[in-house]
């Protein structure tokens, strides 16, 4: 169970560059924190250091639990999910195959995936293969691990980008239902999540 | 122990369809140890001869082929991340996609090299040992291999990166087996040759996985 999520004095390096410094966010439980910045500023890298990815090139990212600091690896494992814009899916199988491997490996049950492939409009769609989906339907297809594994941390890059009108306020009211059960989410974004969110800005350092 | 199957049977699929997965190395084993004595006008007992060793080494060169995509897929579509995140560590990840490369390329191909040694000339009591030699030298070609794929991550012409690290350390159990055989062949222990094999194959499915996973993390930072 994560409490919450401490980004303490983070810097962030690719390679030679630096992409900032000094950044300090707490997202706790039923608070969304929405990331802005510039393209390039770091936001997904951010996101990719929060879930294990990359090492901060200075300060530390920890978990909070309800007893104090959860091991980082623990909370990763069993608390995360991720959506950027390369969601995992293998074009060649068919989209319930996908669903279904990402949702039972991520610890959720068959049903509860059947479930959110309905809530999000997919239970169509499951038959075919992932190729055959547009950007939006696969953008859905990933959202539906997401909803159907529960876990308490959400990193999403750019969630909404490939999503109709329709579809982004669906998926506000699925971001909300998380917030109320406890849950954290930690977005990057350029338009304004569809709930009540917190405002971190990425300061671009040293633009080339 | 459910996420373990899940993974297992979801990389069995994949391997599966994985540039045309067993049947390719299937049919690339059986086009060079046919072709090779075609091209090469050598009279039956020197075939015959040859046979454990020409086996040996088309086994090799076979179980080179799909090992390209085994990482590479999950790389570039982001899969490496989802299974990152999931409830193994990694290098049990690893170790799986490597047993499943195992099942799906090794396995076919430690049954197709008795029938193929047979029919280039070596005796037919052979096949059980054959088999066994070849079923743990594959499990050790998928252990490096998948290191070697692993290793090539994030770089252009993985492909022939892969040849280059994997191809030296597919040596030892070339010859561990190869001769193992060869000793059963002309009558002496066999044993040895065997146990070395065995040996090199442990000793790759137990140190492999941290090298996989460690290249894994490098290529995902």
């Amino acid at each position: 169970m994560i409490e919450s999520l401490v980004i303490r004095d983070v810097a962030l390096q690719r390679g030679e560059r630096l992409l900032f410094r000094g950044l300090s966010a707490r997202v706790s439980r039923g608070e969304a924190v929405a990331l802005t910045g510039a393209n390039g500023a770091g936001k997904t890298s951010l996101l990719r250091a929060v879930a294990g990815f990359i090492r901060p090139a200075a300060g530390d990212i920890a978990f909070e639990g309800p007893q104090g600091p959860l091991p980082a690896d623990d909370a990763r494992r069993g608390g995360c999910h991720m959506v950027g814009h390369q969601d995992g899916l293998k074009t060649g199988r068919t989209a319930r195959d996908e669903l279904m491997f990402q949702v039972s490996w991520l610890g959720g049950t068959a049903d509860a995936a059947l479930e959110a492939s309905r809530i999000l409009g997919l239970t169509r769609l499951l038959d075919l293969e992932v190729r055959k989906l547009s950007a939006g339907q696969r953008r859905r297809l990933a959202l539906a691990r997401v909803v159907a594994a529960p876990r308490d941390l959400w990193l999403l890059d750019e969630p909404m980008a490939p999503l109709d009108s329709a579809h982004r306020a669906l998926f506000g009211e699925l971001m909300a239902e998380h917030l109320a059960r406890g849950g954290l989410i930690l977005a990057a974004v350029h338009d304004p999540l569809p709930v009540p969110s917190r405002g971190v800005e990425i300061a671009g350092e040293g633009r080339p | 122990m459910s996420a373990f199957s899940t993974l297992f049977r979801r990389e069995l699929a994949l391997a599966w369809g994985r540039g045309g997965g067993p049947l390719l190395a299937i049919g690339f084993y059986a086009g060079a140890v046919t072709l090779l004595p075609l091209s090469a006008n050598i009279d039956p007992a020197h075939l015959a001869a040859v046979s454990v060793g020409l086996s040996w080494v088309c086994l090799a060169l076979a179980s080179l082929l799909s090992l390209e995509r085994l990482f590479e897929r999950d790389f570039e579509d982001g899969g490496l991340d989802l299974l990152a995140l999931g409830p193994l560590p990694l290098e049990v990840t690893c170790l799986v996609k490597a047993l499943a490369q195992w099942l799906t390329a090794g396995a076919p191909l430690a049954v197709a090299a008795p029938v193929a040694a047979i029919a280039l000339g070596a005796p037919a009591a052979v096949a059980p040992l054959l088999f066994a030699a070849a079923a743990l030298g594959g499990l050790a070609f998928s252990c490096l291999g998948g290191t070697g794929a692993a290793l090539a991550l994030a770089s252009r012409r993985g492909g022939l990166l892969i040849a280059v690290i994997v191809l030296p350390l597919l040596v030892p159990p070339v010859i561990f087996g190869g001769a193992a055989v060869d000793a059963f062949v002309a009558g002496l222990p066999w044993a040895p040759g065997f146990a070395f094999l065995a040996a090199y194959a442990a000793g790759a499915l137990a140190l492999t996985p941290f090298a996989m996973a460690g290249a894994c993390r490098n290529a995902q930072s």
